[in-house]
């Protein structure tokens, strides 16, 4: 038995840690360090959001008029600038494409976004936006390391330039070798490198907002809730305390 | 006001119920931590249906507006976000409280003689909170609510010969669609509530019809004249509990175990709201995250896994290679539950004072039963199949050997009385 | 545990305080239940302020918007018209615009900010229909008064300032909603604007 109980586990042990490993995604996740509270942030996002992405990806979930007022652009400023199509303020975030000419260009609708960030996370988000790399095999020439195969063409490539994978000659096992090292832009966009990651993280910022916009209301909502959960359960238990002193 | 009171009496037994059920029941003063799911799963239950009613207020049933109603709740609706994450924790939290409540009962024989139907309401309980949970995870029309739909219903399949015909009734269509959404719908706010509801009653009847049990196992019902006044409490219980026994070791249930519930359910409400407020998702336990994507009947998910509280079932199901057996042994785990008044042969009830082998085969069960959950929750690799194949071993090794062992089990002498 | 005689006051106040605390609870459980009554995002944008174009209104045309749910009319009124309103006194219920169915800036004969422009809800205060404008064949109706409103549901007549005659069974004027002027040719429904 106990023989038995020790292989099973040592089995088991390496099994799990083979499936584990093989678990893992292809790109490992950067981490994005999200703030709801950098409203700069949030706006710098939500410019991009609109200018960049709202072509093709709507928000439909979503209103214009709370994401001004939660993220702190002025009403007017905001219709002014960052409303495209003459909408109402308090208008969803709706976009005109037809869902028949979305799918003759790209074989597919493309999803909306509102929730992207409850479904993939905000490291994929973050991720996925810097792994844009030149592959002439795909139909819009490039393709996405954390999205193999991506239906979507680099639409950010004129602030980050081209971006190819990189290899660098290196010794390995005391020989030369091309050995990868990442994504390189080519230098040829509006950003640096530094400007186009912080500028992801921004947007992935507002994505991360719009999935959850009452998140840091319901934070805070939560610490009140608290503070009386604990005044009541003390009452409760000096109450209970006090009358089962008739219980003997 | 006891004017008011004695006009309400003489056309309805008010005072009376109160006494009877409240002031004047007689629960036993040992009741310990195990105590509180019961009352905690009431406080659940209505807060289900009060926040569920309120949802069903902006919620559209149809294929085509349901996921996004919920999004309307979410953000448009004053409040929205609140009341659906009370209701989808809710949900969670039902399973919760109810799981340990059924622990409690394992551990302490409160299925056995009397309250063998007490138990089996109980069970009946269960069996439409999950009928019901099932259906309501379909309402968000979410990628994980469409296809973990799928999955469940088309386990009808594996019935032989009217198995597809089946499936496709409780569909009403070849796939999923709106026609299935509405009637799960339907169900969900309305028929299976009103059973619940019922069967609840039912359950807490039965209860003070025998009596709460404890967890010594011991009866606080003595034969009437046995026990001398001097050692009965001096707490006034209604005479249809006096009438015919003498009531010992016995406090009654209103004032003080509602006080004392309050703490529980004050501590349980800090983690209740903990996950409402901070981590209403749970780490895509509560909430998975495929289902913020649109329910899309073209497009499976990578991954499907019910929710955690169907987990267990689930792995006992994929942990057979045969589909029908299969679902035979899914349903079976939870039928065995049923049956377990019958299976436990022994005459002493609570763990204290059972034998060692049962110990040991209790304390194997829960962990079955939690590394089925999680195994379930995980994909079907060889290696978790192979565990999941050993914990459903396990699962119903519990049930086999108590039937075998609790015949002539080998017991501690059980006390009289409650000491303590 | 100890044999302490009780401390009944310790008791009632414990029993008091904590029932207060509870009871602050389900005040506070309460309030998302309640407010989640109140018109939602989408209805407030629904309900918002409508911008009306007038600058291409011939005289005597009716533009029809919506507003909250609701037809609000705008009547570019044609100098007979406006003569029309005089002299009418005697025949309607509430010539002089006494009952609160319009702003403190309509109250006026004309019922309107500027006398050319007529704005209103048009709903018959009767029981909700929407009245029919009858350019110049409410003659038919009202004897020697060419323009007007009349409600096909039940009968009930009203000028071309929304006035209800009397003898129908409409009890009060049209409503004219807040509106003002964003300039010469827009007139904002639903706001009162900064000037009342």
């Amino acid at each position: 038995m106990k023989q038995f109980l020790k292989t099973t586990l040592l089995v088991a042990a390496t099994l799990w840690s083979v499936a584990g490993f093989a678990a893992d995604p292809t790109v490992p996740l950067d981490e994005a360090k999200i703030d709801l509270h950098d409203k700069a942030s949030l706006q710098r996002g939500a410019q991009l959001f609109m200018n960049y992405c709202l072509g093709c990806h709507s928000m439909e979930y979503q209103r214009y008029q709370r994401t001004f007022n939660d993220i702190g652009i002025p009403e007017e400023l905001g219709t002014a600038n960052l409303q495209f199509t003459g909408e109402k303020v308090g208008d969803l975030i709706t976009n005109a494409m037809p869902t028949e000419s979305a799918n003759a260009w790209f074989g597919t609708a493309a999803p909306d976004l509102t929730l992207v960030a409850r479904v993939r996370g905000a490291d994929w988000l973050y991720t996925y936006f810097r792994s844009f790399y030149v592959d002439e095999s795909r139909p819009f020439g490039v393709n996405n390391a954390v999205f193999p195969n991506v239906g979507m063409p680099h639409v950010l490539q004129e602030l980050q330039g081209v971006p190819r994978k990189t290899t660098e000659k290196r010794m390995v096992d005391g020989e030369m070798q091309d050995v990868y090292v990442g994504i390189k832009a080519d230098g040829s966009g509006m950003l640096t490198e530094a400007e186009y990651d912080q500028a992801m993280l921004d947007l992935t910022n507002f994505l991360v907002y719009t999935g959850e916009p009452m998140l840091l209301e319901q934070r805070r909502m939560g610490w009140y809730v608290f503070g009386f959960l604990l005044v009541f359960t003390i009452f409760a238990w000096l109450l209970k305390r006090e009358f089962f002193r008739d219980v003997k | 006001m006891k004017k008011l009171i004695a006009w309400f009496d003489e056309r309805i037994p008010m005072t009376k119920t109160w006494n009877i059920h409240l002031a004047q029941y007689p629960a036993p003063k040992n009741f310990n931590f195990w105590y509180l799911f019961g009352v905690l799963a009431m406080l659940v239950l209505v807060n289900q249906i009060l926040t569920g009613i309120w949802l069903t207020m902006n919620y559209v049933p149809s294929a085509e507006g349901a996921f996004a109603s919920v999004e309307y709740i979410m953000r448009d609706v004053d409040y929205g976000w609140l009341l659906r994450y009370m209701h989808s924790t809710g949900a969670s939290a039902f399973f919760v409280v109810v799981y340990l409540h059924m622990l409690r009962g394992m551990m302490y024989g409160s299925y056995q003689k009397p309250r063998e139907l007490l138990w089996v309401f109980g069970m009946l309980i269960f069996l439409v909170l999950m009928a019901e949970a099932f259906m309501g995870y379909l309402l968000p029309w979410g990628q994980m609510s469409y296809w973990g739909a799928q999955v469940i219903i088309s386990l009808f399949g594996a019935i032989p010969i009217i198995g597809d015909d089946l499936t496709l009734w409780i569909r009403g269509d070849y796939v999923i669609s709106g026609a299935t959404l509405n009637r799960f719908f339907a169900l969900h706010v309305i028929a299976l509530p009103l059973v619940l509801v019922i069967l609840v009653f039912l359950h807490i009847i039965a209860l003070h019809e025998v009596g709460s049990n404890n967890p010594e196992g011991i009866a606080i019902k003595k034969p009437k004249g046995s026990v001398p006044d001097s050692e009965k409490p001096k707490f006034e219980f209604h005479e249809r509990f006096t009438k015919k026994y003498d009531i010992v070791d016995a406090i009654p249930f209103f004032p003080y175990y509602v006080v004392k519930d309050l703490i529980g359910i004050g501590i349980f409400l800090f983690l209740f709201c903990y996950v409402i407020f901070f981590a209403p998702a749970m780490g895509g336990l509560f909430l998975e995250p495929p289902n913020f994507e649109p329910a899309n009947p073209l497009k499976t998910p990578n991954h499907i896994a019910p929710v955690w509280y169907f987990t267990p079932f689930y792995a006992i199901l994929r942990a057979v290679p045969d589909k029908l057996l299969g679902v035979i042994l899914m349903f079976g785990s939870i039928a065995a539950l049923f049956v377990l008044p019958w299976l436990d042969r022994g005459k002493v009830r609570s763990i204290r004072y059972r034998c060692g082998l049962h110990k040991l085969n209790l304390t194997v069960f829960c962990i079955s039963f939690v590394a089925l959950g999680y195994l379930g929750l995980k994909p079907a690799t060889e290696v978790y199949t192979f565990f999941a194949r050993v914990f459903t071993f396990l699962y119903f090794a519990f049930f086999i050997l108590l039937f075998f062992y609790s015949k002539n089990e080998n017991t501690k002498p059980v006390p009289e009385r409650i000491t303590k | 545990m100890s044999n302490a005689p009780v401390d009944k006051g310790r008791r009632r106040f414990l029993t008091v305080a904590t029932s207060v605390v509870g009871a602050a609870g389900a005040v506070g459980v309460a309030v998302p239940f309640i407010a989640s009554w109140n018109p939602s995002a989408k209805a407030k944008n629904a309900g918002a302020p409508v911008e009306v174009n007038i600058g291409k209104a011939e005289p005597g045309q009716l533009i029809r918007v919506e507003w909250r749910g609701q037809p609000v009319w705008v009547v570019r009124r044609t100098p007979e018209m406006l003569a029309s309103l005089e002299g009418l006194a005697d025949q309607l219920r509430d010539p002089n615009s006494e009952q609160p169915q319009q702003p403190e800036y309509a109250s006026n004969l004309y019922r309107s900010r500027k006398e050319e422009y007529f704005v209103a809800v048009g709903i018959c205060t009767h029981l909700g229909c929407s009245p029919q404008y009858l350019e110049d064949s409410f003659g038919e109706q009202v004897e020697g008064v060419s323009a007007g409103f009349f409600c096909p549901c039940h009968g009930s007549r009203f000028d071309i300032a929304g006035r209800v005659f009397s003898g129908v069974p409409a009890p009060y004027n049209l409503v004219v909603p807040p509106h003002y002027y964003v300039d010469d040719n827009t007139i904002l429904v639903g706001e009162d604007g900064e000037q009342a």
